[in-house]
């Protein structure tokens, strides 16, 4: 998809729109009370149980379906770190079944 | 600037983002449950992403993880002004346990560890107690660009929206400390904020700063991003700014200092954030052998705005191009523009100074003499003489990228 670039004449009112922000005296702060969305998506497909079941208490499905193809061996390494520098409690087989699940649906190969 | 303190009442519910993944994808043909998307334009994908405005005091943002939250600026922002506007300042957490309801009565900072007097201190105490200044910084992740990585590595796949500009206001970190009275032997301040990691063993999110850095006078506790208090997502009440050091120092909903006489030995400081200690912190894909060092200051980046991969440029007329810059850890000296692949460079207008730290504007007229696709390419020198590399950088986590960036157009 193209976009026409506007001539210079039309641009430069544009530019001075800009101001410097200017810190207002903040005298008190208030309460927040917001809530944050969180995500149910599960992983899709056969193989899926490990993942759904060891991966989303810390994070949303997203993270990893927005990752990019990797090597089993890439792979390997991300949940090797998530088991030993973020303390997540995954069993051998379930890692296994996760590596598994991850080189096929987002392998290189 | 929008007043965020009144919040439409369906903010109250709990929200769950529904089938946003590969099932969103599929009910996109659907006029009636259309999502807006964008295109991050990488090769080998997944380039699509969902915009949303589905988080609490905040605009339209591109969804990188629904929890704990990576929420994108959209690029078109940063041509709207120096300064980025609440909310839309991306957002970045570590941990998904951070709280939502924070009262502000009954929050406390804690200042401990080596000093003469440990403080407990309210937002009362911090607001009033402390002489306050303003500084202009930009709050760049580490990750920034790294989908961009060729080859791509593991992580947060961030564009280039991953990085905003605020004017902060708040008190220095320095009078805080010499309030507690730093004892002799210290050597570096740690800080934690109200995070909490899901599984009880993982390692708390802590940073910290050499004793001297600490209390260099610009750190900043803050309370004020351009005007008004933080939204939540950014570390309402308290967050740590670090000017021109990567965002991830800037610990968020600060309520822990804690002054140690040792080398702080948790994974985010220890272990964690790591780039290779070689020129531009670049080596080859697969390279071993060399030392790693933390993640610390940014370098420089500079960006044109008004005009996208793609866009169509009148030929032999005047257009005009301009766009945004910083220095990294220090200003920004000048700003280049290339419209030949980067053979020949001009320099540029910049825009007023309002602040080391923050984005700089800049501007230039070019004209494309000959009908077809050109490349134009922007280079930033900041003051320490250090300009962006016209090679593509490439580190095992795809930190600090910072390769001179092109944009590809077509005269006509």
């Amino acid at each position: 998809m193209q976009r026409q670039v506007l001539p210079m004449v039309a641009i430069l009112g544009l530019i001075l729109l800009s101001q410097p922000g200017r810190a207002a005296t903040i005298t008190t702060l208030k309460s927040l009370k917001l809530d944050v969305p969180t995500s149910d998506t599960m992983f899709p497909g056969p193989g899926s149980d490990a993942i759904n079941n060891n991966c989303l208490a810390c994070h949303s499905a997203d993270h990893v379906l927005n990752q990019p193809s990797l090597s089993r061996e890439a792979w390997q390494e991300v949940v090797n770190k998530m088991i030993t520098a973020y303390k997540a409690p995954v069993s051998p087989d379930d890692a296994k079944a996760i590596v598994d699940y991850l080189a096929r649906t987002k392998g290189t190969s | 600037m929008q007043d965020h303190d009144v919040q439409p009442s369906g903010l109250t519910r709990r929200r769950v983002l529904g089938g946003m993944g590969i099932a969103g994808l599929a009910l996109m043909s659907s006029p009636a449950l259309a999502q807006e998307t964008v295109d991050l334009h990488v090769p080998g994908g997944p380039s699509t992403r969902m915009l949303t405005t589905s988080y609490p005091q905040k605009g339209r943002m591109i969804l990188q993880r629904s929890s704990p939250p990576w929420l994108e600026t959209p690029f078109e922002v940063f041509d709207k002004g120096v300064f980025t506007p609440n909310d839309q300042h991306y957002v970045s957490w570590h941990w998904a346990n951070f709280p939502g309801d924070i009262d502000v009565n009954k929050f406390q900072l804690t200042v401990r560890g080596q000093v003469n007097q440990a403080l407990s201190l309210s937002l009362n105490d911090i607001l009033q107690g402390f002489p306050r200044f303003d500084i202009a910084a930009v709050n760049q992740c580490a990750g920034a660009s790294r989908i961009y990585a060729e080859p791509r590595v593991a992580g947060a796949q961030w564009a280039n929206g991953a990085m905003s500009n605020a004017l902060w206001t708040g008190v220095r970190l320095k009078d805080v400390l010499d309030r507690a009275g730093v004892k002799p032997g210290a050597i570096a301040v740690r800080f934690g904020g109200l995070d909490e990691p899901v599984m009880p063993d993982a390692p708390k999110f802590l940073k910290s700063l050499s004793i001297d850095h600490a209390r260099d006078g610009e750190v900043m506790i803050a309370f004020g991003m351009n005007g008004e208090q933080l939204p939540l997502l950014n570390g309402f009440p308290l967050r740590l700014v670090v000017p021109g050091w990567c965002g991830v120092y800037w610990i968020k909903m600060l309520n822990d200092i804690e002054v140690l006489d040792q080398p702080d030995t948790n994974y985010w400081t220890a272990t964690g954030y790591r780039v290779p200690d070689t020129p531009h912190n670049t080596v080859k894909p697969g390279a071993t052998g060399f030392k790693m060092v933390p993640v610390t200051g940014n370098a420089p980046r500079s960006f044109i705005t008004n005009i996208r991969n793609g866009d169509s440029v009148p030929a032999g007329t005047p257009a005009s191009a301009r766009g945004i810059a910083f220095g990294g850890d220090c200003g920004v000296a000048r700003v280049d523009l290339s419209i030949d692949g980067g053979k020949s460079w001009q320099p540029t207008k910049l825009g007023a100074d309002q602040g080391t730290y923050g984005f700089r504007q800049w501007q230039t007229a070019f004209t494309l003499s000959a009908r077809g696709a050109h490349t134009l390419m922007v280079r930033c020198t900041n003051t320490k003489n250090e300009a962006q590399p016209d090679f593509r950088t490439w580190n095992p986590a795809g930190y600090l990228f910072n390769t001179i960036e092109a944009t590809h157009v077509l005269a006509a």
